[in-house]
């Protein structure tokens, strides 16, 4: 206390120094106000300074979160690029009538087939553990491809088919570099006499990397080879259509209501209050809703886009709310003035002038949601989407999963070639995301008006 | 005018609503009359094998592939038991066996007959680095190493907090590093097998300890089950991979997951002596291998019959094809039984004989 009394008496003190020197000669101001400005000029000096240290830090922050974006995208790119490739064995099927000799052409013995075939090609190989070693080299994949060619197509038995069929993971990493083959046998999961007959095959331009179209054809699968990412694809979009036709009518319809027609009472605040809150609850609780309403009340079947795209409605309803209120709400009055002015309704006001003038930036604030649903897998863990599904979803309440679990289920997978996948699945998911942003773009450009 | 159009909205929304409502109440009754897959759901550790046999069962066969979700052993039984209705799942998946407690709640709600079916073995593994020397523990090194309490160092018959921070302290034979290990969190059916058999097995090596187990239970357990909460064991979550990569980063720690991971990266990693004992496929095969769990599934019988492709799945399953020696599976990473074994579960599967707790 006393301290403080006794500051501010020398304050008081200088100040009526100061003032007492103001009123003095002109003789006296003039270097008072020279000091002035001297000082002003020093701390110039020291303002440019502040000032060019904040562009530089700011600059190096959006340079710094810019390198991160760069580093991810390097990152992913160049492990999931590999997965577009796979590698094809060349072999010289024959389609021998006495192996498929069988009642139902689904249940012969295809593996046969291809086995009959290795040993043609590599016909030094004689003992059994090499034998089952060199069959190693050929995917599981082969024999159903072998089948559904000779279901689709029966006149193909008893001939010779020279055809590309997917080989193992293990010559595909080897192709590709990611198994060192350098290293003691021990220690890699490849044989030598693996590696001596893939680089044999390889010689006779029977292993060669081709364009991956399995991975975009099928649905998951537990061989690396044979896993696509179609299934994910299709059980996103069949998801994200559910959000879209749930979420989109109901949401504009209720910004509109509390925008244009609600009265403004302790009601509509505490909705509105609510909607705020609703759109910063955690995903998961979304799910445990879905779980308890939609599949146990109503009884929807477990782990289809139906029940997923219902509860992710939820989750984006409060986010498209928001948005299309803030649209509504940038339509300026004039318009709805000049509207009620020449006659027409509120409802008319509404439907043929606020509604077109504010769809833009309901639109952007749509697909924003939606690319939000597209990454959620918290809330689909509760619903059983997280799961294998290999057949590809053909409507609504087929099982699927989505791509973001996908991603999910095959990063968690021992086999290493589900790295590339995992990668080339995000690549995927990154691409739906942009073009998704890419149309909200493209739709405020289009329709966007400025006052 | 202003009220009408109000109402009119009202009663353009109201319609909506109770058409959707009406919507689901009319599918409901649609959907849940058949189901034409197999649903199964449970451990993240079974998970790869059944949809291996999933997968290959859906190619060959003219059902559709059954649907496997990967829900945690305990979560598995939780919707397994919770009724017979058609839209529970036909079989769970379980990286132990299941409880008296699951058994009575399945019995509860009307899921009498329950088949059990053991498919094969899964060792846990303790591996490190290639970059660092390989351990060779005892069970009573782990258990020093990672319990919360143990018995005190001086002698005396108390147990106080783990006082230990390099593994050179735990056994004099060990390096002179940190000890860190990082494993699965208490949700996983590994650390519930881990816990058992490493953690408990190790307390059991102090005989005072060992006679706790018959005095007092409950305390037995609590001591030598509860894991250290001070740094060196760092749950890692439930991904294995990622546990494998922090491995590779950090030669001194070790991680704790299925044999199946050490299998395919066999390159990075080696697995530490326990006992003695390597693991390996054939050490964990033959039963040397003691920190070694067997994998369950269990099978509504009710939806034998019912639900189509159900009786298949579990031929494909128990073929020698697929669980045998040189079954698929193998190659997957799953140590099958001896074949005699083999063929008792496969007999009892093929009869549909129910369990009985």
């Amino acid at each position: 206390m006393v301290s403080i009394q006794g500051r501010k008496k020398k304050s008081v003190q200088q100040w009526k120094y100061m003032s007492d020197n103001m009123s003095d000669t002109e003789e006296k101001k003039v270097p008072t106000r020279a000091s002035a400005m001297e000082r002003v000029q020093l701390g110039l000096a020291k303002r440019r300074r502040k000032e060019e240290r904040f562009r530089k830090l700011s600059f190096s922050a959006v340079i710094l979160s810019l390198s991160f974006l760069v580093l991810l995208f390097a990152s992913i790119i160049s492990n999931g690029w590999p997965a577009f490739q796979r590698t094809d064995i060349l072999l010289d099927i024959h389609f021998d009538s006495e192996v498929l000799d069988v009642d139902s052409l689904v249940k012969a013995n295809y593996g046969k087939l291809v086995k009959q075939s290795m040993r043609e090609l590599l016909p030094d190989v004689t003992s059994r553990h090499n034998k089952r070693e060199m069959y190693r080299l050929v995917s599981s994949g082969a024999s159903y491809e072998l089948q559904k060619m000779v279901v689709a197509d029966p006149t193909l038995i008893g001939k010779t088919v020279s055809l590309w069929l997917p080989a193992d993971d293990l010559p595909d990493m080897l192709m590709k570099g990611k198994i060192n083959r350098n290293l003691p046998e021990t220690e890699r999961p490849i044989s030598d006499k693996q590696i001596q007959w893939i680089d044999q095959l390889i010689a006779q331009g029977r292993l060669e990397q081709h364009f991956n179209t399995t991975f975009f054809q099928a649905g998951d699968s537990r061989e690396p080879e044979l896993a696509g990412i179609r299934g994910a694809l299709t059980g996103s979009m069949l998801t994200l259509f559910v959000t879209l036709l749930l979420s989109f009518p109901v949401a504009v319809a209720a910004a509109v209501y509390l925008e244009e027609f609600a009265p403004k009472n302790r009601w509509t605040d505490l909705v509105e209050v609510n909607i705020n809150n609703l759109a910063a609850v955690p995903s998961i609780v979304f799910g445990l809703l879905g779980l308890a309403v939609f599949l146990n009340f109503f009884g929807m079947p477990r782990s289809s886009p139906l029940v997923g795209g219902v509860v992710l409605s939820l989750m984006t309803l409060p986010t498209i709310i928001i948005a299309s209120r803030a649209s509504l709400k940038a339509v300026p009055p004039s318009i709805r003035e000049a509207a009620l002015g020449v006659g027409a309704s509120k409802m008319q006001t509404v439907f043929h002038h606020v509604i077109p003038l504010a769809m833009p930036g309901m639109m952007t604030g749509t697909i924003i949601g939606l690319s939000q649903a597209l990454g959620e897998t918290a809330p689909l863990l509760m619903i059983g989407m997280v799961a294998f599904i290999v057949d590809i979803p053909g409507s609504m309440t087929d099982p699927s999963t989505v791509l973001p679990v996908q991603i999910f289920l095959w990063a968690d997978s021992p086999e290493r070639a589900f790295v590339e996948r995992t990668s080339a699945a995000i690549l995927v998911l990154l691409m739906f995301l942009i073009s998704m942003n890419g149309l909200a773009i493209y739709l405020r450009r289009k329709f966007e008006q400025r006052w | 005018m202003n009220l009408m159009n109000e109402k009119g909205v009202k009663g353009k929304k109201m319609k909506k609503t109770l058409l959707i409502a009406a919507c689901m109440l009319l599918a409901s009754d649609v959907w849940a009359s058949g189901r034409d897959y197999v649903s199964i759901v449970g451990s993240s550790t079974v998970y790869p094998f059944a949809t291996t046999v999933a997968e290959r069962f859906g190619k060959t066969s003219s059902f559709k592939t059954p649907k496997i979700e990967s829900t945690g052993s305990g979560g598995g039984m939780k919707l397994f038991c919770a009724g017979t209705a058609i839209d529970t799942p036909d079989i769970t998946n379980a990286s132990r066996r299941i409880k008296k407690s699951e058994y009575d709640s399945c019995m509860k709600n009307g899921v009498k007959e329950i088949v059990e079916v053991k498919v094969g073995y899964d060792g846990i593994v303790l591996a490190n680095s290639k970059k660092a020397p390989r351990f060779k523990l005892s069970k009573k090194d782990i258990y020093l190493a990672l319990a919360r309490t143990v018995p005190d160092p001086k002698g005396s018959k108390t147990f106080v907090d783990n006082p230990y921070t390099t593994w050179k302290e735990v056994n004099a034979s060990l390096p002179d590093t940190k000890i860190e290990v990082m494993g699965p969190p208490p949700t996983s059916g590994t650390r519930d097998a881990f816990d058992e058999l490493a953690m408990q097995g190790g307390c059991k090596t102090f005989p005072w300890v060992k006679a706790m187990k018959k005095t007092d239970k409950e305390q037995f357990k609590a001591v030598c089950q509860a894991l250290r909460e001070d740094g060196p064991y760092i749950e890692a979550g439930e991904n294995d991979n990622l546990i494998i990569q922090k491995l590779e980063a950090n030669p001194d720690s070790l991680g704790i997951f299925g044999f199946s991971y050490l299998d395919q990266n066999a390159d990075k990693i080696q697995g530490s002596i326990v006992d003695g004992v390597e693991p390996s496929f054939d050490k964990i095969s033959d039963g040397s291998y003691s920190i070694s769990r067997s994998l369950y599934m269990y099978v509504k019988k009710s939806h034998v019959g019912v639900v189509p492709g159900l009786e298949e799945y579990l031929a494909e399953f128990t073929s020698d094809r697929a669980w045998g020696e040189e079954g698929y599976l193998a190659e997957k990473g799953l140590i099958p039984m001896p074949e005699e074994e083999r063929t008792q579960v496969g007999k009892a599967v093929n009869e549909l004989i129910p369990l009985q707790m």
